[in-house]
């Protein structure tokens, strides 16, 4: 390939091309080498049929799936799937505009009261992916010559974000609060400065300590967001996430979320009591310049939403499961990435990359999904299983997912 | 001892704790290439340097900061301003 390249650019008299692709040739190396042991292709998966929120067709095989962020198991309920089928046959399958122009249809409306109505907020402002929703805000509130104070392990989004709007960019240690205050009490008089966090960190499932967090950030003059991702539906006594949970969310500025997951369908979101808020909608760029969610999207998140509000009863049984997983799974042998279980999330930490896709194709022959993480998403160059339980997963079917794991892990030498 | 001086000295006991093959360290030595640091160990290093001078570095400029002399003036720059 790299030779018909440069006979063609030196046969027409040109100096030779370089071949942009080149930055990619050591990661195209390890996943070439990866795959040549003759293992299952983890990042390529293919779900033939879903048959509902935990079960899936695999390979032909049903498969348990739990690597989804389906938390609160609303992609298949039946309020949701009428709305959605309502709103393809009256307004159509898509709106082909931005919001500030054609795309706002009244499900739109409709959908951000909702939202407001579920976190007891003024403002609410969707996106049509929550990583927009993080590039947007975070890019469109600091700019160039404010300061965006982060924890390391921040989303991609977060970081993508920061980088979009050109803000000098603090990282601190993971949940370190006196490292946090450390470099807020360092910032130059007067500098405008927001303090990103998240309410649950999804690669190991652990929570931010909110609480303290954002008191210190707010005794230092700094405005406050909150990525409440994987929280939402879940934590809290609404579902409101762990700003809720650790009794802040009155204080925080910004919450961010995203319809992906406990909602169950595609979209993001950021609420806010800002009393300017609103302007945001003509000054934020990927809010702008991208078309606005399909109208069958947006009725079937409104519904979700506000089913969510009365989701108590599986809160409850979500916890259940995963108090149940953690301690199946630490029982077994395996190392976790919380001590307790925290949220929704059970990472199990591999020992390296190689044996964590063995554990992981030796899981997907016992019948069940997980996520393969791997750095550079995770921190500290860990490789993880990562299990996200579903509030439709039975108690039975957490037994089975232990079992698989105990027969999974003996076969690769994991556990002993 | 210059100004300079001192701070290359200061910066270059806090290098010691995190240089595990034990390399000499000049101007010229570089954090990823031969101190072969990945970025927890960068960030560790850098908090260490900012309680030391009680500055903040911020990611945009570790950007532009490749080797030891760069972080030394940067830190000096800093300093006095």
């Amino acid at each position: 390939m790299s030779g018909n390249w440069s006979t063609r650019s030196k046969r027409c008299g040109r100096p030779e091309l370089t071949d942009l692709f080149s930055k990619f040739d050591p990661l195209i190396e390890t996943r070439e080498q990866l795959l040549s042991t003759g293992i299952t292709d983890p990042f390529n998966l293919v779900m033939e049929e879903v048959v509902s929120p935990t079960v899936a067709i695999c390979n032909g095989r049903k498969t348990i799936l739990l690597g989804t962020y389906n938390y609160m198991g609303m992609t298949f309920d039946p309020d949701v799937i009428a709305a959605g089928k309502d709103a393809l046959d009256r307004f159509g399958s898509g709106t082909t505009g931005s919001r500030v122009l054609n795309g706002t249809y009244v499900g739109h409306k409709e959908c951000e009261e909702a939202l407001k109505d579920f976190y007891g907020m003024d403002h609410a402002m969707v996106f049509s992916t929550g990583y927009q929703a993080n590039l947007g805000i975070i890019s469109t509130i600091a700019g160039k010559d404010d300061y965006i104070v982060l924890d390391i392990d921040s989303h991609a989004s977060i970081y993508d974000g920061c980088a979009l709007g050109d803000a000098n960019i603090v990282p601190f240690r993971h949940n370190d609060i006196e490292a946090l205050e450390k470099r807020l009490k360092r910032l130059p008089e007067g500098a405008g400065c927001l303090v990103v966090l998240e309410g649950v960190y999804s690669m190991l499932g652990d929570l931010a300590p909110l609480k303290e967090m954002v008191a210190v950030s707010k005794a230092h003059g700094a405005m406050v967001l909150v990525d409440e991702a994987h929280s939402m539906g879940f934590i809290g006594e609404n579902g409101r996430g762990v700003a809720e949970a650790q009794g802040v969310i009155d204080d925080v500025d910004f919450i961010i979320g995203t319809f992906s997951k406990s909602v169950g369908t595609v979209g993001g979101f950021c609420v806010s009591n800002h009393p300017k808020f609103e302007i945001l909608r003509l000054v934020c760029r990927p809010y702008v310049f991208t078309a606005s969610l399909p109208p069958s999207v947006v009725a079937t998140a409104a519904t979700s939403i506000r089913k969510l509000m009365h989701g108590k009863a599986k809160r409850d049984h979500l916890w259940e499961n995963s108090q149940k997983l953690h301690a199946g799974l630490k029982g077994l042998g395996f190392t976790l990435g919380t001590e307790e279980p925290q949220s929704a999330i059970i990472a199990v930490i591999m020992p390296d990359l190689e044996k964590g896709a063995a554990m992981w194709e030796a899981l997907l022959h016992e019948g069940l999904y997980v996520n393969l993480a791997r750095p550079p998403a995770t921190p500290a160059n860990m490789t993880l299983l990562r299990c996200s339980l579903c509030a439709e997963h039975s108690a039975e079917q957490v037994d089975e997912i232990i079992g698989m794991f105990e027969a999974a892990g003996r076969k690769t030498g994991v556990i002993g | 001892m210059t100004d300079r001086a001192e701070t290359d000295a200061r910066v270059k006991a806090l290098i010691e704790p995190f240089n595990k093959k034990g390399i000499p360290v000049t101007d010229e030595t570089r954090f990823a290439q031969d101190l072969e640091w990945d970025s927890l160990t960068v960030l560790d290093f850098v908090a260490n340097v900012e309680d030391e001078f009680d500055i903040l570095i911020t990611m945009n400029q570790q950007a532009e900061i490749e080797n030891v002399g760069q972080l030394v003036d940067a830190v000096e720059k800093m300093r006095t301003a």
